[in-house]
């Protein structure tokens, strides 16, 4: 858990240098995207991801919960050249040419999509060699990206693909720092490097933080920010700064490249997004007011268990809540956690996510859905099943800025699906066959289609259930 | 709210429990005896001065009896959680409200958390309204490889949580062990066999004690520990660190071992059934969380049990103060594992009892709690459907025959926000 994570914070520097920050040459208007003398921020380090083989996909007769809302029973799903051709009820027309899988009694959602994970930055086994999550030397460092802290081994990604269905995910750098670093949207399949698990279009989002973490990290160096205050005064400078960069890079004479700086120009020009991590209701009304003053949007607030306080202003806003179910206690800014947070957000009228920040929750984000809709349904808000999962699909994906490539079951999205023995908010369902863009990367039934990472090759328990 | 609010008067609470001398039948649910057998539909349960009578499909109600319909609903005994750190931690990160563990005190197996515990802490009340009635609560290991005493706990509203004081120690012998013994198992074992060693030497002779290793009251701490009276919680999980403590019984043939955590049980599964020693296992852990759990899969506990182990459900280090209630969410994923090819899980009944009978059987209160046999303490959950499942609330909760107000913190919370929009006043004033 990020709290587990934090008190485990190391000082690792190392990964940070020999990035793009040495050899890059000054942006210009001129610059060529395309050229690799020349490559700007936007389009270093490349994704190289590229779709695994795929057949002609046909369930049939299938509960279908497609991630925007609906409930389709008896449902049909056509699946082809990794994309969702078509999703109906069972007039639905189904090509001859197609593996059909009886999906009668059983249950299909997109794949499950978390807006916050550490997998790979904070891998298992959760030794200090590995805490790659927060660069917790500054707290100002938007410099520093988590792809380039992201193992590709950890043994994490293929839980979360076989026990929880997580066919996409956003990887962040953790909430020692204000400013934490660039996050990157990956899909979740096993690879050699990171780049060929990057989300092919994805935006790039970027890690804020307010309250305990920074304090206490550098509070107790005796460092700025000791306090909440201090934390905004620096935000604020940092956000003048950004601006100033910013103006003169628009200019006839830009200034030398600084990553840190793009990246919070790239906020400020609306081409990254924003992930805040802050916990209390006036926490992050502070936040929306600084987001004013210098002119960019909050896309979610992250652990914000706080939210249903003000759920009507957040709706107003139209910033999402990426939450628990159930987390509490575990500081003074998540006592005031209830299970109903979800419920009450979304009966505001509220964008709800159900995120982990964990590296076992992931494996059961439908679970924690389920939750928060009971406790929603036991205090007498009506959700739909359909609806709460959106919560795990189509929310995240837009939060993330790629649902229009995926997060639901639409004509010409990304197949990324999931087929459950069950109905996924039972705590007796499990995934049965996960498809990343229509290429099917586990199968329960089969034990070769179940990714053994290299850690594990040759350890006690290689390809063993899990 | 409709759970009637204010149980907690002080003359009552200041009475052992049981409080209230009343005969209830709660009548015509589904009940579960949480001792392994199969649910019963439409059956009663009688309870009286604080214990159960009797449960089952023929069972006669007294004439006095304080009548509840259960029909549609779903009847057990309370949710035993069989390894936790509740009414220990109010705030984990708030220091002062953490009495887990003493990092700078100089004693170890001598603590005691009855002295700790706070059956107001917000906790309890919140694990109490989602069904969960007795508790293993342990220690933290600080400086030394003992933790102190652990005790027994009913979560309660009243100012006397304490089933069983002293109930065992706690030791730690796996990677944590190697930690606070110094950096290594060998440290550990050497450490931890030193300090039975004193423990002897002091039951010689108390007043002559002097030892650079430990104080007397540590010492003292671990006699019952040596001669088997008081039993011994180890935490340990790889397969290797598990032999080995199996292997310590050797020297110390009195040991009342329980292991805990445990994730690589499965693979030294018969040795551990062959030893006899019960386990309270962690439920879902699939990770290589360190070089000690390489081979963790959720199908360790079916494993472990189908080898003969006897196996219960605890939570140790896994927000093991605030989350008693993951312990049904965890007992249904067992049961789930069952649907999934290779794995093994538990059934139904299996699972339940995990949670249930099997923790008190495994601290030896088995004849006294966990289950809905005639002569238990009444701990009794009334549930709207399948206590395992994630969509299923609580309705009704008793400890000790006495109904449990449901009421806590974030209920108020949610009350309060319900419309988080401000009326004529502040929502301080909102109450």
């Amino acid at each position: 858990m990020e709290f587990g994570n934090l008190l485990a914070v190391v000082a690792a520097g190392a990964l940070l240098t020999g990035c793009a920050a040495t050899a890059a040459e000054p942006e210009t208007a001129s610059a060529s995207a395309s050229s690799s003398s020349k490559r700007s921020a936007k389009a270093a380090f490349p994704s190289t991801y590229k779709a695994y083989p795929s057949d002609n996909i046909v369930i049939t007769g299938a509960t279908i919960f497609d991630g925007e809302g609906q409930r389709i029973d008896d449902g049909v799903i056509f699946m082809s050249a990794g994309k969702i051709v078509s999703v109906g009820g069972p007039e639905t027309a189904i090509p001859t040419d197609s593996t059909i899988i009886d999906g009668t009694g059983k249950y299909v959602t997109p794949g499950i999509i978390d807006v916050h994970s550490h997998l790979g930055d904070y891998p298992t086994p959760s030794v200090p060699a590995h805490s790659d999550g927060n660069e917790a030397t500054s707290p100002v460092t938007p410099e520093v990206w988590a792809e380039h802290s992201v193992w590709p081994q950890d043994p994490g990604f293929s839980r979360a693909l076989a026990n929880g269905g997580i066919t996409s995910l956003q990887i962040l750098p953790g909430s020692a720092n204000l400013f934490g670093g660039r996050a990157v949207t990956l899909k979740n399949v096993p690879a050699r490097t990171v780049q060929a698990m990057k989300f092919p279009g994805a935006p790039y989002g970027m890690k804020m933080a307010c309250g305990e973490n920074p304090k206490r990290v550098y509070g107790s160096r005796n460092r700025k920010p000791a306090t909440r205050m201090g934390s905004l005064s620096l935000t604020r400078q940092t956000w003048i700064n950004a601006q100033e960069y910013r103006k003169k890079r628009k200019g006839a004479k830009p200034p030398k490249r600084d990553i840190g700086m793009e990246t919070l120009a790239g906020v400020l020009d609306g081409d990254i997004l924003v992930h805040n991590h802050c916990y209390r209701a006036d926490e992050l009304n502070q936040i929306i007011d600084m987001s004013k003053e210098f002119g960019y949007k909050v896309t979610a607030f992250h652990h914000a268990v706080e939210s249903y306080k003000i759920a009507d202003i957040l709706a107003k806003e139209e910033i999402c809540s990426a939450i628990w179910a159930d987390w509490w206690g575990f500081k003074m800014e998540a006592y005031d956690a209830i299970p109903e947070n979800a419920a009450l957000l979304q009966q505001a009228g509220a964008c709800v996510i159900i995120h982990s920040d964990d590296e076992n929750q992931i494996q059961r984000l439908n679970q924690e859905a389920s939750k928060a809709l009971a406790d929603g349904r036991a205090m007498g808000i009506e959700i739909s099943d359909a609806q709460a999962i959106q919560w795990i699909t189509y929310n995240p994906a837009k939060a993330m800025g790629i649902a229009d490539k995926t997060g639901s079951l639409k004509p010409g999205k990304m197949a990324d699906v999931v087929l459950w023995n069950d109905n996924p908010l039972s705590v007796y369902s499990r995934p049965e066959k996960v498809w990343i863009d229509g290429a099917m990367l586990y199968d329960s039934s089969d034990p070769t289609r179940r990714p053994v990472s290299d850690f594990e090759l040759g350890q006690p328990g290689e390809g063993d259930v899990k | 709210m409709k759970h009637f609010a204010t149980i907690l008067v002080s003359s009552l609470a200041l009475m052992a429990a049981p409080a209230v001398a009343e005969t209830i039948a709660i009548t015509g649910g589904k009940v579960v005896v949480g001792d392994g057998s199969a649910p019963m539909d439409d059956a009663t349960v009688v309870i009286r001065d604080g214990r159960v009578v009797a449960a089952g499909t023929s069972v006669a109600i007294p004439a006095n009896a304080r009548r509840i319909d259960a029909s549609g609903k779903w009847v057990t005994p309370g949710i035993f959680a069989g390894f936790s750190r509740i009414g220990l931690i109010e705030v984990n990160a708030v220091r002062s409200t953490n009495d887990t563990s003493a990092e700078e005190s100089v004693f170890s197996a001598a603590l005691d958390v009855q002295y700790a515990i706070n059956p107001f802490a917000a906790p309890v009340a919140v694990n109490r309204a989602a069904g969960v009635t007795r508790a293993v609560v342990s220690p933290s290991t600080a400086k030394s490889i003992f933790g102190g005493y652990g005790a027994i706990v009913d979560l309660g509203a009243d100012n006397d949580p304490i089933t069983k004081a002293k109930a065992f120690q706690f030791v730690e012998l796996g990677e944590t062990g190697h930690r606070r013994a110094g950096g290594s198992r060998s440290a550990a074992h050497i450490l931890f066999r030193a300090m039975l060693e004193e423990a002897r030497t002091y039951s010689r002779s108390p007043s002559l004690f002097d030892s650079d290793l430990m104080k007397a009251s540590d010492a003292k701490a671990l006699l019952p520990v040596m001669n088997g009276s008081t039993r011994l919680l180890v935490h340990v999980e790889s397969a290797n660190d598990i032999l080995k403590v199996l292997g310590l019984r050797k020297d110390f043939p009195s040991l009342n071992m329980v292991l805990v955590g445990v994730n690589e049980g499965w693979r030294v599964a018969d040795e551990i059934a062959a030893a006899g020693v019960p386990v309270l296992a962690s439920a879902l852990t699939d990770l290589p969380e360190g070089f000690e759990d390489l081979s963790a899969t959720q199908s360790n506990i079916g494993r472990m049990k189908r080898a003969g182990v006897n196996v219960a459900i605890g939570m140790i280090n896994d927000r093991d103060a605030h989350q008693l209630r993951y312990s049904m969410q965890y007992a249904g994923n067992l049961v789930a594992l069952n649907r999934v090819p290779r794995a093994t899980g538990l059934s139904w009944d299996e699972a339940f009892a995990a949670i249930s009978s099997k923790p008190a059987e495994i601290m030896g209160m088995g004849s006294q709690l966990g289950s809905l046999k005639a002569g238990r303490q009444a701990d009794v959950v009334i549930w709207t459907g399948d206590p395992l499942e994630l969509s299923t609330q609580v309705e009704r909760v008793f400890i000790d025959g006495v109904e449990q107000s449901l009421s806590n913190r974030q209920e108020r919370l949610r009350e309060r926000y319900r419309n988080p929009t401000p009326g004529a006043l502040p929502k301080a004033y909102d109450r």
